[in-house]
């Protein structure tokens, strides 16, 4: 997912999540993104940083990075993968829509496609912490 | 807490004024060679119109319109590239046209992060390619897409219609709009499909003949705008 996209679907999350629980002000977001989704975090923290919110004048926004691992369904072969090793076009392609993962990597031991990804696909808020209105 | 990527979808449409899904509960049934003319047939009433491929497994609005190797331009999310004077995207812009295995729930995750992350101008009409039946691509479009409408393809066949029918009534139970059924690839007039809308209280679009020279304009879309099936769809054009 293209990083500044990603920012705005945090910044409403995080929004909504605050107005929906009355939090006057957010002092932290905890957002956990998987690996395959190839996130640059200098990237997103300027979109952040660029779209705060007047309840998010002073909030830390922490990104974790879930390390990605696979599991074929074929053979239940299981690995990880440096995603940084991805030649340039394959890389662009799972950093815009990771499912593509499907169309550019096979299992290392069996040569299927059919693999599920355990662990590291995926963006989601892990927390927020804030202060509520009196 | 939510998946950030909802948040954005519903925003992504706000530019544009009609979103049709061109659908069917059967394969086969001429979905995508409908969507790519009516998206030519109203491109060529100069409105502005853009074109989704959703059929993920099976794209094929590419090869119809005769376009490889676009890349779409990157300004805040993705702006999709023009083909033909159309707003267009499809997943062999990432897929390179290699084969896409995808199960249902990684299916519906690419579909959700297509939606996020593509930006589309303003739009006087944006035509959906669909997948067939009622599976990810349709519930998804149902749950995600704002005023989203319907309009559904059959062939005059009972067996494509019982499809058909089971479509319509998932619309009609979601309180989806239908602007109704069309009729395609008729080699031969009944009134069967007629008469099985009014049961379904559905509207009928009318029924666009068999049209043999319609596979070698396949990749010419300066032939298919010479075709029955364009100017018929042309015609409709000025009634949905």
């Amino acid at each position: 997912m293209h990083e500044w996209a990603l920012a705005e679907g945090i910044i409403k999350t995080a929004e909504k999540f605050a107005e929906d629980h009355r939090i006057e002000e957010i002092t932290e977001v905890k957002i956990m993104i998987g690996e395959l989704q190839q996130i640059e975090h200098d990237i997103i923290e300027f979109a952040l940083d660029q779209m705060r919110t007047p309840r998010m004048k002073k909030t830390k926004f922490v990104i974790d990075t879930v390390p990605a691992r696979f599991k074929c369904r074929k053979c239940d072969h299981e690995w990880s993968l440096d995603t940084q090793k991805l030649d340039e076009e394959t890389g662009e392609a799972i950093h815009f829509v990771p499912e593509m993962a499907h169309v550019y990597l096979k299992c290392p031991n069996c040569g299927s496609p059919d693999f599920e990804v355990t662990e590291g696909r995926g963006i989601w808020l892990a927390s927020l912490k804030g202060r509520k209105l009196e | 807490m939510n998946d950030p990527r909802l948040a954005i979808i519903p925003g992504r449409f706000d530019k544009v004024r009609r979103i049709i899904a061109v659908s069917s509960g059967k394969g086969g049934v001429g979905k995508s060679m409908v969507a790519v003319a009516l998206a030519l047939a109203l491109r060529d009433k100069n409105q502005i119109v853009g074109l989704l491929d959703l059929d993920f497994t099976s794209p094929s609005t590419h090869v119809i319109l005769g376009v490889e190797g676009l890349i779409p331009q990157e300004d805040k999310g993705i702006t999709p590239p023009i083909a033909h004077g159309l707003h267009y995207m499809s997943i062999v812009h990432y897929s390179i046209d290699e084969p896409v295995p995808l199960r249902g729930a990684d299916s519906s995750n690419a579909i959700i992060e297509l939606l996020a992350i593509t930006r589309w101008e303003s739009l006087d009409y944006l035509i959906i390619d669909m997948p067939p039946g009622i599976g990810d691509a349709t519930l998804d479009m149902i749950r995600l897409i704002p005023r989203i409408e319907f309009l559904v393809v059959t062939t005059p066949s009972r067996l494509a219609y019982e499809s058909v029918r089971k479509l319509l009534v998932l619309l009609r139970d979601q309180g989806i709009p239908t602007i109704g059924v069309l009729e395609n690839m008729s080699m031969k007039h009944t009134d069967y499909i007629e008469e099985q809308t009014k049961v379904a209280s559905t509207r009928y679009l009318g029924c666009i003949d068999f049209d043999e020279t319609l596979e070698v304009s396949i990749g010419y879309p300066e032939s298919l705008v010479k075709t029955n099936l364009y100017k018929q769809l042309a015609e409709l054009c000025e009634t949905i």
